[in-house]
């Protein structure tokens, strides 16, 4: 592979291939340092940065940074890569990739029609010379939409995944934290559980379970366990009522061969819930989950930097026309992202290489208790990805899972989000909560003691009755 | 958290959610009420509480002088092990020294030269040793008569400090064992700083994958109970004897628990139509 030399101030910088430049220009992060890719000075960092600059967009058409023989990932992307979409941007470097994508030629139409034509590798490498400000910026021009039996990732809309998790799969607990999402108007992009087990028979009982919720309450949204592929496409052929197939997937060959897939299993997956033909409004059956450091997690980075892996891995996710992606940002831990700081801007930079990529990405704002990170970083990077536009944040009840023991956002985080930035939920999901009485745009909840009548009876099926809360109100 | 708590004495200004009674079927942080759109103090103080203490859970270290004697009751040999990483900040940083064991302990296991084995238990800090003290001779006491009434020979026992789930691998393999079991405590969460996790390895040796494993998680009193995850234990190793194989090739399709009903009822959201 070829050698990356640059010459600064009458000293000549090398860089043994194309990858160790990607990584040593990539911003600090405990995952890098960890694997021994990262640079070894502030200098040597700003450098590789410099000289990313100068490097044509085309290099990486040029020279694979896993070779084409090695890794299906590899052959995906250069094989789908479309020379027409690419043409536009086909003579810059990638120093004026990020002017050009900051510049007024990028908008909306621009970026969605020069998605096929740009590489991951692309992506990562005009992201490591961007600021904060800039990931957010062009975040925002992206917009890519997606269908099930709503519409995901308009202008001006911000989405939650309901995750109504319980450590034992409890149906009435699960069914608790539903219907306090709910009443916190939560659940447009997904109700989405992640079981405690991969029990089949659990997930199939789940999945009726969901969809039985969905149908009573006439809620226009979809649901998802989150079980392993092979277990989703067994649940189907029980006859279990699927929308959304499941699967976290990584950037290289290897690392999804230690997740237990392969391109063509994600195929066959996607096969399997298409065939139940269940989506009213469109075709987008598939839910993906990815996150830096899980490529090195697994001991499959050939030797390149978390978040150019976590590019590729987008790669992987378009192939399949998701619903919904999401980078879990903080729940690796900090051996992979250290802190705050480091959560804060892999956040942001995964949102941004995914819309530039045409992958409906949402994100899960997330940290564990063994990182540096609280949740005033999490209102940090809420904030910033509301402003950047993304499409779906997760919805918990008080932040905390009870099941995955890490914490994201709560469903009065979405809210807080909402009114600061006057985001909506999406139009048919918001539709159902005006007419429900349980949110209107503008004013936020819509009923304080009383339960919209939609839910009035649920309290008196527990024997519960409406609690007396008169010296509240 | 009781319901007390929350009640913040602020003259109507909090919306208090009339499903907060519903808590009793979940720990989740439900009817928390709300203030405009935000969370009340009480509960946003309650939150800041349960990260406190879950933050200094992680920094705990493992009572390796009270478990021993415990293990040595029950087990023809304990040993006392640790990894590469010497305390716990180099633990958090470097995973890859959490999964190998120290030069001394090599060494240690490499003395014993052990008769083959059918099961190999580790028991490893991870991260919450409190989960260890609190859950991991009360889970081996349910699960020990399983092991023993699938006629499986235990190996030497293994508590090891700053480990990771693959150090199993290594001593399972020192141990010419058939397969192996990782007792290790979870990341503490806000509402269980003291969970523990199991992990099944057949054929343990350096170098498996974390889709080689099946994975029993949050066994405490409070999650699934010691009896029902040494029942699915007991399915595994059964099932892997079948196969010679364990983790995604394995599917956990042991009958489950009769409480989740069908699906399509049996929870107070669809009550009989």
């Amino acid at each position: 592979m070829a050698e990356h030399v640059i010459d600064i101030g009458g000293r000549r910088y090398r860089f043994d291939t194309l990858g160790a430049l990607m990584a040593a220009a990539s911003p600090r992060r405990s995952g890098d340092e960890l694997a021994g890719v990262a640079a070894t000075s502030a200098e040597e960092r700003v450098i590789a940065q410099m000289a990313l600059a100068e490097l044509p967009l085309t290099a990486f058409l040029e020279e694979p940074l896993i070779p084409y023989e090695e890794d299906e990932i590899t052959r995906l992307i250069l094989d789908r890569h479309d020379r027409d979409a690419f043409a536009p941007i086909a003579a810059l470097s990638v120093g004026e990739f990020r002017n050009w994508l900051l510049s007024e030629r990028a908008d909306s139409r621009s970026l969605k029609a020069l998605a096929p034509g740009l590489t991951p590798e692309m992506v990562a490498a005009v992201s490591k010379l961007m600021r904060v400000q800039d990931l957010v910026l062009v975040g925002r021009k992206c917009e890519v939409v997606t269908r099930f039996r709503n519409t995901i990732g308009l202008p001006g809309r911000l989405s939650t995944r309901l995750q109504p998790n319980h450590p034992t799969d409890d149906a009435s607990g699960i069914a608790a934290s539903i219907l306090d999402g709910l009443l916190y108007a939560s659940g447009d992009a997904v109700i989405g559980i992640n079981p405690a087990t991969d029990n089949t028979s659990t997930v199939v009982t789940l999945l009726k379970m969901l969809d039985e919720i969905i149908s009573r309450y006439e809620i226009p949204t979809q649901s998802c366990v989150l079980t392993h592929v092979t277990t989703a496409i067994e649940a189907i052929e029980r006859g279990a009522p699927t929308d959304l197939v499941f699967q976290s997937i990584a950037g290289t060959e290897a690392a999804n061969r230690g997740f237990g897939i392969d391109l063509a299993l994600l195929r066959e997956g996607r096969e399997a819930a298409l065939s139940l033909n269940r989506g009213p409004l469109g075709n987008n059956v598939m839910y993906f989950e990815t996150g830096q450091g899980s490529a090195l997690s697994a001991d499959a980075h050939h030797g390149l930097d978390q978040q150019t892996l976590e590019a590729r891995a987008y790669a992987v996710a378009r192939e399949f026309e998701p619903l919904l992606v999401n980078t879990v940002v903080g729940f690796i831990g900090p051996e992979y992202l250290f802190d705050g700081k480091q959560i804060i801007r892999a956040g942001l930079e995964d949102h941004f290489c995914g819309k530039l990529l045409g992958v409906p990405m949402g994100c899960d704002v997330c940290y564990t208790n063994h990182a540096e990170a609280d949740q005033d970083d999490m209102d940090m990077l809420l904030t910033l990805l509301g402003a950047a536009g993304c499409s779906y944040i997760m919805g918990i009840p008080g932040s905390d899972d009870i099941m995955l023991n890490y914490q994201t956002t709560s469903f009065h985080d979405a809210l807080y989000l909402r009114q600061v930035l006057g985001l909506r939920p999406a139009p048919e999901f918001e539709a159902w909560l005006e007419t429900s009485g349980i949110y209107r745009h503008d004013r936020g909840i819509a009923f304080d003691r009383d339960l919209p009548s939609r839910f009035q009876h649920v309290l008196g099926a527990m024997g519960l009755g409406t609690v007396d809360t008169g010296t509240a109100r | 958290m009781n319901d007390e708590d929350l009640h913040d004495g602020d003259a109507g200004i909090t919306v208090i959610n009339p499903w907060q009674r519903l808590r009793e079927l979940t720990d989740a942080r439900i009817g928390l009420g709300r203030v405009g759109g935000s969370l009340p103090t009480a509960a946003q103080l309650a939150f800041q509480l349960d990260h406190a203490r879950a933050r200094d859970a992680v920094h705990l270290a493992l009572d390796t002088e009270r478990l021993m004697p415990d293990l040595d009751a029950r087990f023809p040999l304990a040993l006392r092990l640790q990894s590469r990483a010497v305390d716990r900040d180099e633990y958090l940083r470097r995973p890859d020294l959490g999964r190998r064991l120290s030069e001394q302990a090599e060494q240690e296991l490499a003395a014993i030269t052990p008769e083959p084995c059918d099961v190999s238990i580790c028991v490893v800090d991870g991260l919450s040793a409190r989960a260890i003290h609190e859950q991991a001779i009360a889970f081996l006491d349910a699960a020990l008569p399983e092991i023993e009434r699938l006629g499986l020979s235990l190996g030497p026992v293994a508590l090891v400090e700053q480990g990771r789930v693959a150090i199993g691998d290594p001593i399972g393999e020192a141990l010419k064992a058939r397969m192996s079991v990782v007792l290790i405590g979870e990341r503490p969460g806000l509402s269980s700083p003291d969970s523990l996790g199991l992990y099944f390895t057949w054929a343990p040796q350096s170098g498996r994958r974390d889709s080689e494993r099946n994975c029993i998680s949050n066994i405490r009193p409070r999650g699934l109970r010691y009896a029902n995850a040494a029942r699915l234990l007991g399915y595994l190793m059964r099932e892997a004897q079948a196969l010679g194989t364990s983790g995604v090739a394995l599917k956990d399709d042991s009958e489950v628990d009769s409480r989740l009903g069908d699906g399509r009822q049996g929870n107070f959201l669809l009550p009989p139509a």
